[in-house]
């Protein structure tokens, strides 16, 4: 019951990396979903014809929990970075590798943003779009998502290990 | 010369690479 005695900053700290890490759980987990899962089953989908029910029905829901919890993470670890948020954009001493990993982190939500939610919108049918555009939309969305899979190693290793636990750092 | 981003093997090892790259700037080059 020690938390009983813990300081008002130390709770509200505590809650805010227990919703960081929630929400960071829910990002990344649709990330991997869309890549490892959707995007192939799509693939094998197209061969038979029975790829609208993923279409249709789950992707429009896995990007709206996508979405909204890339924002809510990024939100809480600006939060919980608090007066240090200045501190790590600008890598200072002390702050290089958790600032690094923030800035992952910004432009994995960056992408999420203004590249794949608006492509995929094109791809779904939410948002008018031509025969061409949708292939662009299409190629645009898959790179984007694929560069966030491919910074989200660095972000993870750097979010875990770069600011409280820095063992696999030698820093 | 293909993207490695094409293909979930080609994204992994590019951003264990990327990792790599990136914790030696931090080891060498970063007031660490």
């Amino acid at each position: 019951m020690d938390f009983i005695f813990a300081g008002a900053t130390d709770i509200y700290a505590g809650l805010m990396r227990f919703f960081h890490v929630i929400a960071g759980v829910a990002w990344i987990g649709l990330l991997y979903y869309f890549n490892f899962v959707q995007v192939p089953a799509l693939k094998n989908a197209a061969a038979d014809g029975t790829g609208a029910g993923i279409t249709k029905h789950v992707a429009p829901l896995a990007l709206l929990w996508f979405r909204w919890a890339a924002l809510a993470t990024w939100l809480s670890g600006a939060a919980l970075l608090g007066g240090n948020f200045a501190a790590a954009f600008l890598l200072q001493t002390g702050y290089e590798a958790i600032g690094i990993g923030s800035w992952l982190g910004t432009i994995m939500l960056f992408n999420v943003w203004a590249l794949i939610w608006p492509n995929q919108q094109k791809i779904l049918g939410m948002k008018k779009a031509t025969d061409d555009e949708k292939t662009k939309a299409r190629r645009v969305a898959l790179l984007a998502s694929r560069t966030n899979v491919m910074l989200s190693i660095p972000m993870l290793l750097l979010m875990t290990n770069g600011l409280s636990h820095k063992a696999l750092l030698h820093i | 010369m293909k993207n490695p981003l094409d293909s979930i093997t080609g994204t992994i090892v590019a951003g264990v690479i990327l990792t790599i790259i990136i914790l030696a700037l931090l080891e060498n080059f970063l007031n660490t």
